[in-house]
């Protein structure tokens, strides 16, 4: 068995929606949103990476280089509000944070 | 280069009240002090030439100053008209003015707003000499204004008494009634002679005699209706019967300025006023009729009333209501001249009455009820001298300046043989019973008897300084030759010469010749009526104390009815005031409260409030809440992109 567009496709979306479940379900560490977030772009760059080897253009891949490079920058600043948040408030807990509630 | 001092008299006063007003705080109290009176001072020097010139040699001029108002048909300029009506007033108002500057200085030495009273009192005599030197309605109108609101701004001078506030609008309030006749008149007057100047209403006037004035559907004698309009404002500011209430209460104000009020500026107004349209009020003789029932009311009603009043300066202020209730009907049985003469020697001896009032005032620390003084004449003999002389002068006792006006006034009331006449002159006399009578109350109950003050207050009775003693024998000496100095010129044969074509009496009713030659008794009877009011005067306040108050007791409702001024104030309150207040609270509280403010501003605010406050609700503040909502918007838009579009 050869390994098709078709399954990697597949793994991009088992991964996406375990993103999102992992966002939703979640009530517990904000961290795991972040974590979430992250493996949902990850999801998309396969994507990217998959369709870019199947249709032979290299743009894909190094848009997936783009995405990687704002997730890391994404991730850095989340953790350092998440940090000063914590001072701030001493708890990073999801049911915690309602500062916006109106 | 006459024109040129006669303008330099006017407007000296203007330049110190801006002096005074605008750089008090730089040249103190002093200096703002020796700017108004100097100017006043000045333009007081000026004004017996311009009397002399224009009066006397005939040199009647007008100065134009400025071209005011040019649209259409309404040309007006800002003009000084001088001729022998405006001499005499100018001569008056700048006189009294003066002398009451100069008492000023030492009456009001404790208070802490001395440039601010100079510089008010200044512009009120600006403001009464524009209205006297006018020549034309509009000019008349600005300086009437001009002087309404200085009234009521020296009315209401001591801001932190509320009396002296309620005292300010009062009298502000009830002479916009009187204006608001008077605007009338001016737009009448326009309508029928497109013209508001003196000279083109006058020269106009005989062919407008007849003329009628359409309004809605009926035809009204135009001459009449004009005058009348006129005359409601005249009656505003002279406070005649119905527009009177605001003179009495207008004694919250300081003294200078109640003698200021009521001798030389404001309320003379309306008297000049009438004899200034003389042209036109002999074309209307319905209207001189009122004039003369009004004037005569005016004058018993507010001798009535003062008979019982117990504040000093109230007493002297409704014998100025009744006083000018004799100019009115001076002038409305045409004799103009003596309503002038009267009007030049009551602001002698009401000025200085007031003042020597004032001079008593100072003397017992701030006492005005008369109840309360008494026994102090020793103390303070100037004063006592000078209010004497007023008293004398006022109840027109021979030889000094009132018994020429009043008698000349009564004359010729009864020598105009019309019903309105004879009642003036039934009227006017027991007027000057009841004027001597309470002249001689006031007088003994202030000076004579026992000491009614505490004695603390009775230790510090003082002669007063020299600043203001001056000026109350420069009164006094008014009050005391006035009369037979101008005797001739005004009302006499000189008549004539004097008044020139300032006052037009048409033939017939030349009242003032008809009272030379009125019968015997009628020239003596206001002489005897005027003894008789001293000698009860002095029976009961001075040998029988004991019977005004066994009066009162006896006539209580006619006593509590002229104690309580008729019930006016009351009668005004009640039908007038209070439902015009209820009137204001509900279109304040239900019209522009609750719809136009509910509907407008305030309603649209709250609605975006709440609003707003809705769609806050919404907010949970859940970071997953929004992520589910931001997942639940790509959904649709990917359903709705292959379901649409792409299918």
């Amino acid at each position: 068995m050869t390994v098709g567009l078709g399954h990697y496709l597949t793994v991009a979306a088992i991964l996406f929606t375990t993103g999102i479940f992992g966002i939703f379900l979640n009530r517990k560490n904000v961290i795991i949103i972040l974590m979430s977030v992250e493996l949902m772009l990850l999801a998309v760059n396969i994507n990217l990476v998959a369709f870019s080897a199947f249709l032979g253009d290299l743009t894909g891949q190094v848009f997936a280089m783009f995405v990687l490079t704002v997730a890391a920058a994404e991730a850095a600043i989340g953790l350092a509000i998440l940090v000063v948040y914590f001072r701030n408030r001493g708890t990073i807990e999801v049911e915690d944070i309602h500062l916006m509630k109106g | 280069m006459a024109a040129f001092w006669y303008t330099v008299s006017i407007f000296l006063p203007l330049l110190g009240a801006v002096v005074a007003g605008l750089f008090g705080r730089f040249i103190g109290d002093r200096g703002a002090q020796y700017a108004t009176c100097g100017g006043l001072i000045v333009s007081a020097l000026i004004s017996p030439f311009i009397l002399y010139d224009v009066a006397v040699l005939g040199h009647a001029r007008d100065v134009v100053l400025a071209t005011w108002i040019a649209s259409g048909d309404l040309e007006l300029s800002w003009a000084l008209r001088f001729d022998s009506l405006s001499a005499v007033m100018v001569f008056v108002v700048t006189v009294i003015s003066a002398l009451i500057h100069v008492y000023s200085v030492g009456y009001m030495e404790h208070d802490p707003h001395k440039p601010r009273f100079m510089a008010y009192l200044s512009l009120f005599t600006f403001s009464m000499l524009m209205l006297v030197t006018a020549d034309n309605l509009i000019q008349l109108f600005f300086g009437w204004e001009g002087v309404g609101l200085c009234s009521y701004l020296l009315i209401g001078f001591w801001y932190h008494k509320p009396s002296a506030n309620d005292a300010a609008i009062k009298a502000f309030i009830v002479n916009r009634i009187g204006d608001f006749g008077f605007a009338l008149g001016i737009f009448g007057t326009f309508l029928l002679f497109q013209s508001v100047t003196f000279a083109d209403i006058f020269a106009a006037v005989p062919g407008k005699a007849d003329a009628t004035l359409r309004f809605l559907s009926w035809d009204f004698h135009a001459l009449t209706v004009l005058c009348l309009l006129l005359f409601v404002g005249a009656m505003g500011k002279s406070a005649q019967l119905g527009l009177h209430t605001w003179l009495p209460d207008a004694m919250e104000g300081p003294t200078p300025v109640s003698a200021l009020i009521h001798a030389a500026t404001m309320v003379t107004a309306g008297v000049f006023m009438v004899c200034r349209l003389s042209p036109m009020f002999e074309h209307a003789p319905a209207a001189l009729t009122v004039v003369t029932i009004v004037g005569a009311s005016t004058a018993f009603f507010a001798a009535t009333v003062g008979l019982v009043q117990n504040d000093i300066k109230r007493v002297i202020a409704y014998s100025t209501c009744s006083q000018l209730g004799y100019m009115f009907f001076a002038a409305g049985v045409s004799a103009y001249g003596a309503a002038m003469f009267h009007l030049y020697t009551h602001a002698f001896f009401k000025a200085l009455l007031f003042l020597g009032a004032g001079s008593v005032i100072h003397a017992m620390a701030g006492e005005q009820d008369m109840r309360k003084m008494g026994g102090i004449w020793r103390m303070m003999p100037w004063t006592y001298a000078v209010m004497w002389i007023g008293s004398l002068a006022l109840s027109g006792i021979p030889f000094f300046a009132g018994y020429y006006s009043k008698d000349t006034i009564l004359e010729a009331a009864f020598a105009a043989q019309s019903g309105a006449g004879l009642f003036a002159f039934v009227a006017g006399t027991a007027v000057a019973f009841l004027t001597s009578f309470y002249s001689w109350r006031l007088l003994l109950m202030t000076f004579h008897g026992a000491p009614r003050a505490d004695r603390h207050v009775m230790e510090h009775v003082h002669e007063s300084p020299w600043v203001m003693l001056v000026p109350l024998l420069g009164l006094a000496t008014g009050a005391v030759i006035a009369g037979f100095v101008g005797y001739n010129a005004f009302v006499g044969e000189g008549r004539g010469d004097f008044w020139g074509k300032s006052i037009l009496v048409l033939g017939p009713h030349d009242t003032i010749e008809a009272a030379h030659h009125v019968a015997l008794w009628v020239k003596l009877l206001p002489t005897a009526m005027c003894f008789a009011g001293v000698g009860l005067g002095y029976v009961m306040y001075a040998l029988k104390p004991e019977w005004p108050a066994a009066l009162a007791a006896r006539f209580r409702g006619l006593y509590l009815f002229l104690l309580n001024k008729w019930y006016f104030d009351e009668l005004y309150w009640n039908v007038l005031a209070e439902p015009a207040m209820r009137l204001g609270r509900v279109l304040w509280k239900g019209g522009d409260g609750a719809i136009i403010d509910g509907l407008g501003p305030d309603g649209i605010a709250a609605t975006t409030q709440s609003l707003a406050r809705r769609a806050g609700q919404l907010q949970t503040g859940y970071v997953y809440h929004y992520a589910f909502a931001m997942l639940i918007g790509v959904v649709l838009l990917v359903t709705w992109y292959l379901l649409v579009r792409a299918g």
